[in-house]
């Protein structure tokens, strides 16, 4: 099978135009992250560094689990609409009949997903990482800054965004109610961050060598979910929108 | 060329048994009225949807999803509604699909296409901003740019202000005129009477397939109109003895429609005949059918036909 660059790149150069001009999206997008950054950052500040063991850890935990919501919230906003959204202007049809085929339309819909999910992502996280730095507690400072901790968030995030993408785009071939879709999507995306949740919490042991097995599995995990999402890929019903 | 293609949704039959060939070079219009399957028809010949049976060959490829590819890289559709990226401009638009036919050459490609639906300078709108009018003829841009070998237009101009079809009409009989090949589907008559090299009738089947004249001709010999300064007195004699007369009627307001083979041939014997008997003849005339007779006889059948 031979790819088209140049045909990801139309659809993905599309999308992101697009999204840049949606009103809703922007705002969603520059609101949302507002959010789970200040959760965080004032639950560091108002941590007591005289509490010891694991209740100290609990709250790191939570701290750093916010900045994994992220990536798995933001694509269950755009996923769930990139579909929708072509279906409702009409557009669907003039770029079915193109020789897109469809694995090059999903991925290029994926990446356009993506790239603002980890921009924002990966953003946030960084102000955090310098909120901390500045104003935290020194003790505080030193737990979040563990190699261990920093590791999980950065190969997590975009691992779990794929997930949460793969699953909105699933969803929304599926669903032609946007609303529907993005809170189906929102529900779908939160088994891998039970994962993470065990290992921010210690309850599994956060070594280096398991968060990279289990990056491996969620990677393989998102290639499979392009690939089954390309097969549940239907012109006719995505067109007719009857199931 | 298609052959017997037919389309069910479950129990509901889109279209069906549809059989026809299109010629390279040739606008064919399929006519018929508002779910008579002709947006199904459509999407099936450009690979959106499949068909329950039949077959159909499409710029020289068999329809099926081996091939599916290599027919959508020589047609485009411009689908009923224009499909454009409200939020985007008319070029950007139109960049996104010369992408995904990896168009070389696009900037110009585009300045060509625009110009030729004169957009030229609307390039920089934002497609949400513009009318429908403008709206179609950013889709016909669209459908122009990979220059395909068959163009689908669902409907070019429903919904338009006459002034907007007008125009959309002219950009179709310029594309004609550069023999593009044409499918078009439409439930107006005067505009399949008017694009078409011919036309087909559709009422979820095929019912006539023909050039707008001969439709005419199939289906109604051609009427004379007479009028005559008095009363027949033996019509009967005079008109039967006529050979190419089929049948004759006085109309309420007096004058005589009698239908005949070849007018052109007929009327000066019906002339001499009543002028012979001492009538005079103030007018003759051809009364012409229009395809609007043809069209609503034919679907007239059919919701008799349902009735029983
Ligand atoms: N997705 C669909 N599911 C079920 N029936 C459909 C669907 N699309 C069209 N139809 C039916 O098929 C028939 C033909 O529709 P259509 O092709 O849209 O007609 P037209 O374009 O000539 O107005 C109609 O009776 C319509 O109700
Ligand atoms: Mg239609």
């Amino acid at each position: 099978m031979n790819f088209s660059p140049t045909r990801i790149k139309a659809i993905l150069r599309n999308e992101l135009r697009d999204y840049r001009r949606n009103r809703f999206i922007v705002y969603t997008m520059s609101l949302l992250p507002l959010i789970f950054i200040a959760a965080p950052i004032a639950q560091l500040f108002t941590l007591n560094v005289a509490i010891i063991g694991s209740k100290f850890n609990n709250r790191i935990g939570v701290s750093l689990l916010d900045m994994l919501i992220l990536p798995a919230i933001i694509p269950s906003i755009l996923a769930a609409y990139s579909v929708i959204g072509e279906r409702e202007q009409g557009t669907l049809e003039p770029i079915l009949t193109t020789p897109i085929r469809a694995e090059e339309f999903l991925i290029a819909k994926a990446l356009a997903v993506f790239i603002p999910t980890i921009v924002v992502s990966y953003f946030i996280f960084g102000i955090f990482l310098g909120a901390v730095a500045v104003f935290a507690h020194p003790i505080v400072a030193a737990t979040i800054f563990e190699r261990n901790h920093i590791l999980t968030q950065l190969v997590f995030t975009p691992l779990i965004s794929g997930w949460s993408i793969w699953t909105g785009i699933a969803i929304s071939t599926y669903i032609s109610d946007v609303r529907a879709a993005q809170q189906l999507t929102v529900l779908a995306s939160l088994p891998p961050l039970v994962i993470v949740i065990l290992m921010n919490f210690n309850i599994i042991a956060p070594s280096l060598s398991l968060a990279l097995g289990l990056a491996v599995v969620l990677f393989l995990i998102d290639t499979m979910a392009w690939r089954f999402v390309t097969t549940l890929f239907n012109r006719e019903r995505l067109i007719t929108g009857k199931h | 060329m298609v052959e017997d293609l037919t389309k069910s949704f479950g129990e509901r039959v889109a279209y069906k048994d549809v059989s026809f060939e299109v010629g390279y070079g040739e606008v064919f219009g399929f006519l018929g009225p508002n779910g008579a399957g002709k947006t199904t028809t459509v999407r099936t010949l450009s690979t959106l949807i499949k068909p329950t049976s039949g077959q159909a060959t499409i710029a020289g490829i068999t329809l099926g999803s081996d091939s599916d590819l290599l027919i959508r890289e020589r047609i485009a559709i411009m689908p009923e509604s224009p499909g454009l990226y409200s939020r985007l401009t008319v070029s950007e638009n139109l960049e996104c699909f010369a992408g995904l036919y990896e168009l070389k050459d696009v900037k110009n490609r585009i300045d060509k296409v625009l110009k030729s639906v004169n957009l030229a300078d609307r390039k920089n709108d934002l497609c949400g901003s513009l009318s429908k009018g403008l709206r179609q003829r950013v889709a016909l841009a669209r459908a122009l740019l990979s220059d395909p070998e068959i163009l689908f237009l669902d409907e070019p101009t429903s919904g338009l202000d006459p002034v907007a079809t007008r125009d959309v009409h002219d950009l179709l009989m310029a594309l004609r005129e550069r023999g593009v090949t044409i499918f078009l589907t439409t439930h107006r008559l005067e505009e399949a009477e008017k694009l078409c090299h011919r036309v087909a009738i559709l009422n979820t089947t095929l019912k006539l397939i023909g050039s707008p004249a001969e439709l005419r001709e199939q289906l109604f010999s051609r009427n004379l109109e007479i009028k005559t300064g008095s009363q027949i007195i033996e019509p009967e004699r005079i008109f039967t003895d006529i050979s190419g007369i089929q049948s004759w009627e006085q109309s309420v307001s007096g004058s005589y429609i009698v239908n005949v083979s070849d007018p052109d041939v007929v009327a000066p014997w019906i002339v001499r005949a009543l002028v012979g008997a001492g009538i005079d003849v103030l007018a003759i005339g051809e009364t012409r059918h229009s395809l609007e007779d043809v069209y609503l006889e034919l679907i007239n059948e059919d919701v008799e036909a349902k009735q029983r």
